[in-house]
């Protein structure tokens, strides 16, 4: 153990933080805000830390923590940091403060806000550190909370039904999940995520879940998967983000996309699939064409759409869905050694990383447009904002290149390993989500050309003033990103590439 | 027959004492009393006649045990108890009647009462057939006298009429009864008439006496089918009368029947684990106790009377009582005696609150007991108390004395038994009953007083007489040993 | 723990002295009882304090002849479950208190009533004889009917009347069954360690019969479906302190009865009919939070909650394992102390200022502006309610669901479902009537700020949060007295012969 122990002031921080500013009510809205921003910035100096004594190459867990926590339960409060949750620590570490920045001008109860931002923070960041089930299921939960109150109360005109329908959606996933561990810890006696993992790998779970008898096991799969794709979200359980995404405030949407959604595929590969390897390959089949029907439909769905933020929102569906296909392609996989696999997972991970900085960019966008406008984000609401804010233009088009997939921005790189991975395990798969790449392609360039060029129209048309230093802070620290992790992705996949060779090396093979 | 007058004398002490403490009460107020005014005439009369019922207490418990007179008498431990229990009760009552508003005859009221009494001390003890007869005839006549006491009431005439044709009626049955016996058995001493009897085979003529005497047991205690003189006698009835007849009377009554029962016909008790009428009585008296249950708490549900409710809850504790009355064999008369005697206790003390509350204001209606909390603390304090023993609530002593007589009942056969499932039902009814008595004590403690009313000064004598009650009631409720060491 | 008896006694003890305080004033009346109810409590948790398990079991504690002549004793005797529930009836009978601080009508006999009601609850809790088990059951009935009609609200009358009757009713069928074992087992004690030897001769059928008997009684009270309709009508019409009670302590009363008396006396009885329990507690989860999810009434909501709650109670203990019934225990504490924060805020907090339950109305006052501290407060005990990780109805549920996938797994799903109705019907109480439609126009009559947050309510939700967070955290520090109690042979016997 080291001396500091980082994970647990990485998670906590931010929640001391918001008991802080609980304890403050007479703080005014600058100290609010500015005391917000100090925690949520400690994350990315406290992660600055952890690479500093990060190994990539030794795969397991570093930087542990290890405390009884319910003995009778054999519970554990155990923190652990592998390259996957690094990546994710970092990516929250950024989006944190940004979703801050963004709310900044937010003139109602900034402190509630800042409560609510913080709170959300160390959850998420607690889900991707914690390695037992009861401290994950703890923040995995928690995390609603500050979300549904941060839509509910700053959220647009349906946001009381958005948030309502999102927790509770939630929630009911969630409830599965935990009647799948307690049937875990049942024949198990343990719920502690490395534990378990060895457990599946030499195959004592699945024999240890099969003394449930009947199809019971395979209703734990079920319970386990249903927690995690409700989250995700996978087609088809994922009728709850559009108008959450749409209602919330955009700080709070900026984290959700991008923090949020990758909650539940971190979910996915560091529960589902290192603990059910034969039912998830079983199901693969199945639940490849979910994730196919999911990067096609979010992407012809947000063809659709009128409003901005709805666009954005179901193109979310569309780009995490592609981390689940690339996930499910690898556990169709029948024979050992693959560089499809390990391409595939790369791009995985990356497009975690990438879609989080591309989304949340894409929502300040429209964010902005909207702070224009005067509440208006239809497509038609909007036109020749390149010439009345060329910076705002630059930036935009930037995020939107980004989130389309260019070559030299950072979304390039992720989406095309995983392309090329999962031709490799399952060519139809891929040529069916090819055309969720033209539909992306198509809306992305309509948003682009409706709104940017052409003659000044709509609230273009009057006063439209171009980026604050404000928005240009939020903004360039984002798109710097995108043109770094395009240039240099290896910076990223450095942290993480031996951690995917292990697992392709590992791969549970039927 | 051993003819020990001596013997005698001492052994009936205390009915001799409560004789000359009625003629004391009628000497003094006709000499002194007539300068008195109507309530020291009342305060004269009580005095001297709680005097007497307290030396003739001292009296009962100093007398002789065992058989006396040729074992005319037996003064076994049940006996004892019950004579203490009636000259307890009887204080009681003597306590409640001073709170009478506007008292007249005072004096030949309470001589009755003390008439009564002695009769009811007669009847604890009797073992043979004549006796037993002039002691139930004793105390049924001055009971009579005692409903019909207040003449200005048309009520009061009407309940004394009423309960005079009913009681003259099972006197006639019962005697007819007797004689019947007397011509199977040929003696008139209770013992010998149940050994006879047990070596007799049954015959018609025997089930017709015991049919008789079920009959005139059934009116004494006021159990179905003959119950139809108690809702009118306990509603005109003078306060004290009722409350008089529905404690001591009854704990007599139950001493008296089963004694007569159980040692007089043991052998012809049959046997309750079936039911064939044809064995014996039993099963007779398990119908009777079953219809009491059934009609008394069904018709109290329905009452608007606080008296009559009363009535009515007298009759469904009659059957109850008599689930005592039929394992008395087998378990001892403990239970039954232990029962009766709290429930007299309650009873004094319900019928003593509705006397002083009587005081300032009608008290006919239960609706007229509202806001009592507010009027007189002290007396909703002391009703809650009786009501909850009545209704069986721990850990008062209603709540022990229904335990043990259903346990009683339970061991003759078990739950499967017909005798289980009268005390299952008895069970069950005293769910229902909780309910008339929280509706009394909801106009109580819950209700706000009606607009008009006045609040009640409590008379000295009546509040030390209600609190006694009341604490007898939780004492021997939370030690009930007190009362079944006696056994 | 040999001062565990005065629990009881410092609480009838404090009645009295509450009722001749009345006289004096309210305010003295108040800190009598506030006095007496912490006092036990501080009993309780020093017995917890320094309690040391006994492989045995129950521990006696007072052990006297009480009525020879039937073999009844005063018999008091306590193990971890008993010291669970016994610290549970302290915190919430003293936030109880804390809450019914306004009450000024009457308030010396409210208090009175309100302590024999927990002096009986106590002896309940404590008791190790079935007679004696029987009459503490039996006085905590009486006082429940005044407190609700004296100083309830909506229906008062009805309501109390028929939870009294239906305590009554299952009382009587208790006592039915409890004599009956007494009879057949020869008449000769109550203790429930000599009727459980007894029992353990009886037939099969007999222990069948008086395990439906007593089983049936004690689930009235438990509100088991489908004999809950008294409770929500029941605790809606109480006042706000009595509710706290009622939910919150007194239907544990009967599902300790079923664990304590029904289960160690007749585990034949319980093997029987397990499937049917299982079931109707889980359909109870189900069909209460279903029902809760329609109400317009605030109270009505919180109400079926509780029969919810206790349909997961009932599940645990019909599951009859050790870990399940650990968890029923845990569950019984966690919902104690949550129902009393639930009704807490919608009775003192919202309802005695707005004077109105109906959501209808509450939409549109904005509650969580003007009563910040009870919406944050209503907040905290609906996601506790929720059985959000953190609070103590998290590793209640978990435990529970553990312990019934091993006895059916059926049922477990359905469990699962009936955490995600009560998210629902939760989620939509808090937002309905705490942070509805931003105020447009202010509803008529309803304008001007409302009293605020008395120093004891405050001081009531900080103790009974708290009390919720900290087993939430901590679960072991309850866990750590209940499970050696189902160590012992009693209920390991259960267990065999319970689980088919």
């Amino acid at each position: 153990m080291s001396a500091l122990p980082t994970l647990s002031l990485i998670v906590f921080l931010p929640w001391a933080g918001a008991l802080l500013l609980a304890l403050m009510p007479k703080l005014g809205a600058r100290g609010s805000r500015a005391t917000a921003l100090a925690f949520s910035l400690s994350t990315l100096a406290l992660s600055a830390v952890a690479i500093g004594s990060f190994n990539p190459a030794t795969t397991g867990y570093q930087l542990a923590e290890l405390h009884d926590w319910i003995p009778s339960l054999n519970v554990h409060f155990s923190l652990g940091l592998d390259g996957l949750s690094l990546i994710l620590v970092l990516l929250t570490a950024i989006i944190g403060p940004a979703g801050l920045l963004a709310s900044w001008r937010q003139e109602r109860d900034p402190r509630l806000m800042g409560i609510f931002f913080l709170v959300l923070q160390g959850s998420a960041l607690g889900v991707f550190l914690a390695l037992d089930f009861v401290p994950w299921f703890m923040f995995w939960e928690l995390s609603l909370v500050p979300a549904y109150f941060l839509i509910k109360l700053w959220g647009g005109p349906g946001a009381p039904r958005a948030a309502y329908q999102f927790m509770v959606y939630t929630i009911g996933g969630s409830a599965f999940m935990l009647m799948g561990f307690a049937a875990i810890f049942l024949t198990t006696g343990t719920l502690d995520f490395p534990e378990l993992s060895r457990l599946a790998a030499d195959g004592t779970l699945a024999s240890k879940l099969a003394t449930l008898g009947g199809f019971w096991p395979h209703a734990v799969f079920l319970g386990v998967f249903l927690g995690l794709a409700v989250k995700v979200p996978l087609f088809p359980f994922h009728s709850w983000l559009p108008s959450a995404y749409a209602e919330a405030p955009v700080g709070a949407s900026m984290f959700l996309t991008g923090v949020m959604s990758k909650m539940g595929v971190y979910g996915f590969l560091r529960i589902l699939w290192p603990l059910f390897p034969a039912p998830l390959h079983a199901a693969s089949p199945c639940l490849i064409w979910l994730a196919v029907a999911g990067v096609v439909f979010g992407a012809f769905a947000a063809m659709k759409q009128s409003d901005l933020k709805r666009m954005v929102a179901y193109s979310s569906i569309n780009h995490v869905s592609y981390c689940l296909l690339a996930l499910f392609a690898v556990s169709l996989v029948t024979r050992p050694g693959g560089s499809a696999a390990t391409s595939a997972l790369a791009g995985a991970l990356l497009q975690m990383f990438n879609h989080g900085v591309s989304a949340a960019a894409l929502f300040f966008c429209v964010g902005v447009l909207e702070s224009r406008s005067g509440g208006r984000r239809g497509l038609g609401d909007f036109g020749g904002v390149r010439t009345a804010a060329p910076i705002f233009a630059g930036f935009c088009g930037i995020s939107l290149f980004s989130s389309l997939g260019l070559p030299g921005l950072n979304g390039f790189v992720g989406e095309f390993l995983i392309f090329r991975g999962v031709w490799g395990l399952a060519p139809w798969c891929t040529a069916v989500a090819c055309l969720g790449l033209f539909a992306t392609a198509f809306f992305l360039l309509t948003f682009w050309q409706r709104v940017f060029h052409g003659p000044r129209a709509g609230a273009a048309a009057g006063a439209f003033s171009d980026l604050s230093r404000l928005e240009i802070a939020t903004l360039v620290p984002l798109v710097a990103l995108m043109f770094l992790f395009g240039v240099l992705p290896q910076l990223l996949t450095g942290l993480f590439n031996p951690l995917v060779a292990a697992w392709v090396g590992h791969l549970p093979l039927p | 027959m051993n003819t020990n007058y001596t013997e005698l004398f001492f052994a009936l002490r205390p009915e001799a004492f409560l004789v000359a403490g009625a003629l004391a009460v009628l000497g003094l107020d006709l000499s002194i009393g007539r300068r008195l005014d109507d309530a020291q005439r009342l305060t004269q009369a009580l005095a001297v006649g709680a005097f007497s019922v307290l030396c003739a207490c001292a009296l009962a418990w100093a007398g002789p045990r065992g058989a006396v007179f040729g074992g005319a008498f037996m003064f076994d431990r049940f006996a004892v108890a019950t004579r203490l229990g009636v000259l307890a009760l009887t204080l009681l009552v003597l306590g409640v009647a001073s709170a009478a508003r506007s008292p007249r005859n005072s004096a030949e009221f309470v001589a009755v009462i003390l008439f009564a009494a002695t009769g009811f001390t007669l009847m604890a003890a009797v073992q043979q057939l004549l006796l037993s007869f002039l002691a139930l005839e004793l105390a049924s006549l001055s009971l009579y006298v005692l409903a019909g006491f207040d003449k200005g009431r048309p009520e009061s005439s009407e309940a004394g009429l009423k309960y005079f044709l009913f009681g003259g009626m099972a006197a006639a049955f019962l005697l007819f009864g007797f004689s019947l016996v007397y011509g199977i058995a040929g003696s008139i001493d209770l013992p010998e008439i149940g050994t006879r009897i047990s070596m007799l085979p049954h015959s018609p003529l025997l089930a017709v006496a015991l049919a008789m005497i079920l009959v005139a047991l059934g009116f004494k205690l006021a159990a179905a089918p003959f119950h139809l003189w108690a809702p009118d006698v306990y509603e005109g009835a003078p306060t004290a009368s009722a409350a008089l007849v529905a404690s001591a009377s009854k704990l007599a009554g139950i001493t008296f029947f089963t004694r007569l029962l159980w040692v007089g016909f043991g052998g012809a008790a049959g046997d309750v684990s079936s039911l064939s009428a044809a064995s014996g009585w039993l099963p007779g008296l398990a119908a009777i106790a079953a219809l009491s249950m059934l009609i008394g708490n069904f018709g109290a549900l329905a009452q608007q009377s606080i008296r009559r409710l009363l009535a009515y809850s007298a009759i469904a504790h009659s059957g109850a009582l008599l689930l005592g009355v039929m394992a008395a064999a087998r378990v001892g008369a403990a239970p039954v005696f232990y029962y009766a005697a709290t429930y007299g206790i309650a009873t004094v003390g319900a019928f003593g609150v509705i006397a002083v509350a009587e005081r300032s204001g009608p008290c006919q209606r239960i609706s007229d007991l509202a806001g009592l909390y507010r009027r007189s603390p002290l007396l909703a304090g002391c009703l809650a108390v009786f009501i909850l023993s009545l209704a069986g609530i721990p850990p008062l002593a209603g709540f022990y004395g229904k335990f043990a007589v259903f346990a009683a009942a339970l061991q003759l056969g078990g739950l499967a038994g017909p005798a289980g499932w009268l005390a299952v039902m008895a069970i069950g009814l005293s769910a229902l009953a909780l309910y008339y008595y929280l509706i009394v004590l909801k106009q109580a403690l819950v209700t706000a007083p009606a607009g008009d009313a006045k609040p009640i000064a409590v008379p000295v004598a009546a509040g030390v007489t209600l609190v006694a009650a009341a604490a007898l009631i939780l004492l021997f409720g939370v030690r009930p040993s007190l009362l079944l060491d006696l056994f | 723990m040999n001062a565990l008896p005065w629990t009881i006694y410092v609480s009838f003890a404090g009645a009295l002295l509450a009722l001749l305080a009345g006289r004096r004033s309210p305010a003295a009346a108040r800190v009598v009882a506030l006095v007496s109810a912490a006092a036990a409590w501080g009993i309780a948790l020093v017995a917890a304090v320094r309690f040391v398990p006994n492989p045995a079991g129950l521990q006696t504690l007072v052990d006297v002849p009480w009525i020879p002549q039937m073999g009844i004793r005063y018999c008091l005797a306590a193990d971890g479950i008993s010291l669970t529930l016994v610290i549970l009836t302290g915190l919430a009978a003293t936030a109880g208190i804390l809450f019914s601080w306004n009450i000024e009508e009457r308030a010396g006999e409210f208090f009175a009533f309100y302590l024999t009601l927990i002096g009986g609850v106590y002896g309940v809790f404590l008791s190790a004889d079935a007679f004696l088990f029987f009459v503490f059951y039996e006085i905590a009935i009486v006082p429940k009917y005044f407190l609700i009609a004296i100083w309830g609200s909506t229906n008062r009358e009805y309501g109390a009347m028929k939870l009294a009757l239906y305590s009554f009713a299952g009382s009587s069928l208790v006592l039915a069954g409890i004599l009956w074992a007494y009879v057949s087992g020869g008449g000769q004690s109550f203790a429930l360690g000599d009727l459980a030897a007894a029992a353990s001769h009886f037939t099969h059928a007999q222990q069948i019969g008086m395990f439906t008997l007593v089983f049936l009684g004690f689930a009235v009270l438990a509100g088991m479906f489908p004999f809950h309709t008294w409770a929500p009508t029941g605790h809606v019409a109480a006042p706000t302190g009595a509710s706290m009670l009622l939910a919150g302590v007194v239907m544990k009363l009967g599902a300790y009865g079923c664990l304590r008396v029904a289960l160690p006396l007749f585990p034949v009885g319980l093997a029987f009919w397990q499937p049917v329990i299982l079931w109707l507690a889980v359909i109870g989860i189900v069909y209460a939070g279903l029902v809760a999810l329609v109400q317009d009434d605030f109270k009505f909501v919180i109400g079926y909650s509780s029969v919810s709650h206790m349909g997961f109670v009932l599940l645990g203990l019909a599951a009859a394992n050790a870990r399940a019934v650990s968890g029923a225990v845990l569950q019984m504490f966690s919902h104690g102390v949550i129902a009393g924060l639930l009704f807490a805020v919608v009775g003192r907090m919202v309802y005695e200022r707005t004077h109105t339950r109906k959501f209808a109305d509450l939409r549109l006052m904005s509650l969580y502006r003007r009563l910040p501290f009870a919406a944050v407060v209503f907040v905290i005990a609906g996601l506790a309610s929720m059985g959000m990780p953190g609070f103590s109805g998290f590793p209640a549920e978990l435990t529970i669901l553990i312990g019934v996938w091993q006895t059916s797994p059926w049922c477990t799903v359905v469990a699962a479902l009936g955490v995600l109705v009560a998210a629902a019907f939760t989620l939509r109480a808090i937002q309905v009537a705490f942070f509805g439609a931003p105020s447009e126009a202010p509803v008529a009559g309803d304008s001007g700020p409302l009293p605020p947050i008395t120093l004891a309510e405050k001081s009531g939700a900080v103790l009974l949060i708290g009390a919720t967070v900290l087993i939430g955290l901590r679960p072991d520090l309850l866990l750590d007295l209940i499970r050696p109690a189902l160590q012992s042979p009693v209920f390991q016997a259960v267990f065999n012969g319970g689980a088919p």
